[in-house]
């Protein structure tokens, strides 16, 4: 009964193309919104930040990315954590490079290095498809990852191997390095995570976000229709490797501040593969929603199963949550292969006609 | 299946005696294979023109043949008076050649409107960076050609699907959105690969009204296959049939209803 789009007259086709047409969608993100730049500011901890907000935030824009280019465009990946990783690399070389330059503008650039890997690691795609493809993209995870170990001048000839990300201000403000504030790492992290999906969101209802699913839903048609299959899918692989990259970046200077290669290594790459997948290939809400799942809820568990009065140790602790987390994914993947945007969609649905079961 | 639909009886014919595209002597072949074999025929601007023949007769490789799929070994394609050279499918699209397929190939993740919308791909022209901010210009155009993309929907009255993902819509519903996709490139030339294929009769009056309907209203040139000859006759001003390959016959449906070839190729032959 709350949820209804009854009486909602859309008088204009900008109207109706809008992100949220429906009134409902507007107040739930205004909401969302308001949680995520006032009340959690507000009442957070810095654990709670820098262990579930910030890297919640930076894995859904990393699943965003592999979304673009897996859900949206249809060509499956498994060079996501390298991707990541040049990324990272590429914003820790011009911030040696450029010591002075605006974060911001250093993390935003870095992300043109990974796009432009990731166009060279996406020509392959022109010609196979599907698992064929993951399988060159799974040798761009094990050849950037060896640059990452066995290039130095990657990581400043460092004795440790590892990049150290050293403090940095802003207009005064600490933003990187131990002393900075997670208060100020999750907003910058915020605000770059909610600039890019609005970037996105608006590529994927255009002409580009089409092309994509047309090659994506059947790429013979699309090309009769006049898609150059070289253009959409590069054009893809350039986003994705862009946003990832970003990603990347802002998981080493925001969240971890040191990172060795083995943090960009094929695990990450399936952690945000599976997000995607349980998200929901094809949804940006279905990323966020996703990376939470893998993201918060382990971390939850953890903090929850102790405070319920299960006395155990840490170890179990640990153990029983990758048992739980694994089962729910199962769960889920079985009741709805689609992942949790095609729930939440379906959910709405129903809300619509809520209480009687038809329209 | 002779299914007679009732249309408006067409004219003698529709075409203003110019050669739209012209094929000369085209022979396509996959290894020994010999698809088509020196196959020559016009079709004239503004006319609809039929392609019928038998199962595995070589029509839907002409057509594929037509939008730049294959490219035939011998023989030349004359597109608006000039002689094609090989080129892709993408430069047949920008070139007004649109075209439905046998089996459906609608993007099936997609909404009815955004299938429609895909059509529009060629026409519009903002770049990536004012898409990017969608606002000014790439906000305009959007919406320009979401209302040419409305009329075709209120054309095909398929206004309430708009939103719904084509994947589950029925068949039929599937194939007009198809031909919603093809008209939404506003082409020189429709290729309608077995339009009514599968359909029942009251869609096959439908699709048949559409069609006519299109090359009445938007002076659209049409090629079909179509294996419906109730369909075929009443439809197109001219048809050509081949067989194995091979043209038997050319010319307006009475003649070759009448055609010994043809009835020969349909039927077989004593022996």
């Amino acid at each position: 009964m709350l949820y209804r789009e009854a009486g909602q007259f859309k008088t204009t086709y900008e109207a109706d193309q809008a992100i949220f047409p429906l009134r409902q969608d507007r107040i739930g993100i205004a909401v969302i919104a308001a949680l995520a730049f006032v009340v959690v500011p507000l009442t957070a901890t810095d654990f709670f930040l820098t262990s579930i907000m910030t890297p919640f935030l930076i894995f859904a824009l990393a699943a965003i990315g592999l979304n673009v280019l897996t859900g949206y465009a249809g060509q499956l990946s498994l060079g996501t954590g390298a991707f990541m990783g040049v990324g990272a690399y590429s914003a820790y070389k011009l911030t040696s490079i450029f010591p002075d330059a605006n974060i911001i503008v250093v993390l935003l650039a870095s992300g043109f290095f990974s796009a432009a890997i990731g166009v060279a690691f996406g020509l392959p795609s022109l010609r196979i498809k599907g698992l064929y493809l993951a399988v060159t993209t799974l040798a761009a995870q094990f050849f950037l990852e060896w640059c990452f170990i066995r290039i130095p001048w990657l990581y400043n000839y460092n004795a440790s191997g590892a990049i150290e990300i050293s403090q940095r201000e802003m207009a005064g403000i600490v933003v990187t390095g131990p002393a900075a504030a997670p208060l100020t790492q999750y907003f910058i992290v915020l605000c770059v995570t909610v600039g890019l999906t609005w970037f996105v969101s608006n590529l994927i209802r255009g002409r580009i976000g089409r092309q994509w699913m047309m090659i994506r839903d059947m790429d013979i048609a699309a090309e009769l229709i006049g898609v150059r299959p070289l253009t959409a899918k590069l054009s893809a692989f350039a986003v994705s490797s862009y946003l990832c990259g970003v990603a990347g970046a802002m998981m080493v200077f925001f969240w971890l501040g040191a990172a060795e290669p083995s943090a960009f290594a094929i695990s990450l790459s399936f952690q945000v593969l599976f997000m995607t997948i349980l998200g929901g290939l094809g949804s940006l809400i279905g990323s966020y929603m996703g990376a939470a799942f893998i993201w918060i809820l382990p971390v939850a568990l953890r903090v929850v199963l102790p405070s319920l009065g299960f006395d155990v140790a840490a170890e179990t602790v640990q153990h029983l949550t990758s048992m739980i987390v694994g089962a729910l994914i199962i769960f889920f993947l079985i009741t709805e292969p689609h992942g949790l945007a095609r729930l939440w969609q379906l959910t709405k649905e129903k809300l619509k006609v809520w209480p009687f079961p038809y329209g | 299946m002779n299914v007679h639909v009732d249309t408006a009886a067409p004219a003698p014919t529709r075409s203003k005696g110019e050669v739209l595209l012209k094929i000369d002597n085209v022979s396509l072949y996959f290894g020994g294979v010999k698809a088509i074999t020196n196959i020559s025929f016009d079709i004239m601007k503004g006319e609809i023109r039929a392609i019928i023949g038998p199962n595995g007769a070589g029509k839907t490789s002409m057509l594929n043949v037509i939008n730049g799929f294959y490219h035939p070994q011998v023989g030349t394609i004359t597109w608006r008076g000039e002689v094609r050279r090989k080129m892709k499918p993408f430069e047949a699209a920008s070139q007004g050649i649109a075209r439905t397929f046998q089996n459906v190939a609608l993007f099936k993740g997609m909404t009815t409107l955004d299938n429609i919308m895909s059509g529009r791909t060629l026409a519009m022209r903002r770049n990536f960076l004012w898409q990017l901010i969608r606002f000014g210009p790439a906000l305009e155009e959007e919406i320009a050609h979401r209302r040419r993309v409305e009329e075709i929907i209120d054309f095909l009255e398929i206004e309430h699907i708009r939103k719904t993902p084509v994947g589950r819509l029925p068949y039929g519903l599937q194939k007009r959105v198809e031909l919603g996709r093809a008209l939404a490139m506003e082409p020189e030339l429709l290729l309608l690969d077995e339009p009514m294929a599968g359909m029942n009769l009251e869609e096959k009056e439908d699709m048949s009204r559409f069609i006519v309907d299109v090359n009445e209203q938007f002076g659209t040139t049409i090629a079909l296959i179509e294996h419906d000859m109730g369909v075929v006759m009443d439809l197109s001003d001219r048809v050509v049939v081949l067989d194995y390959g091979k043209k038997i016959a050319d010319g307006a449906p009475d003649e070759v209803k009448s055609n010994q070839d043809v009835i020969d190729a349909y039927l077989g032959v004593a022996h």
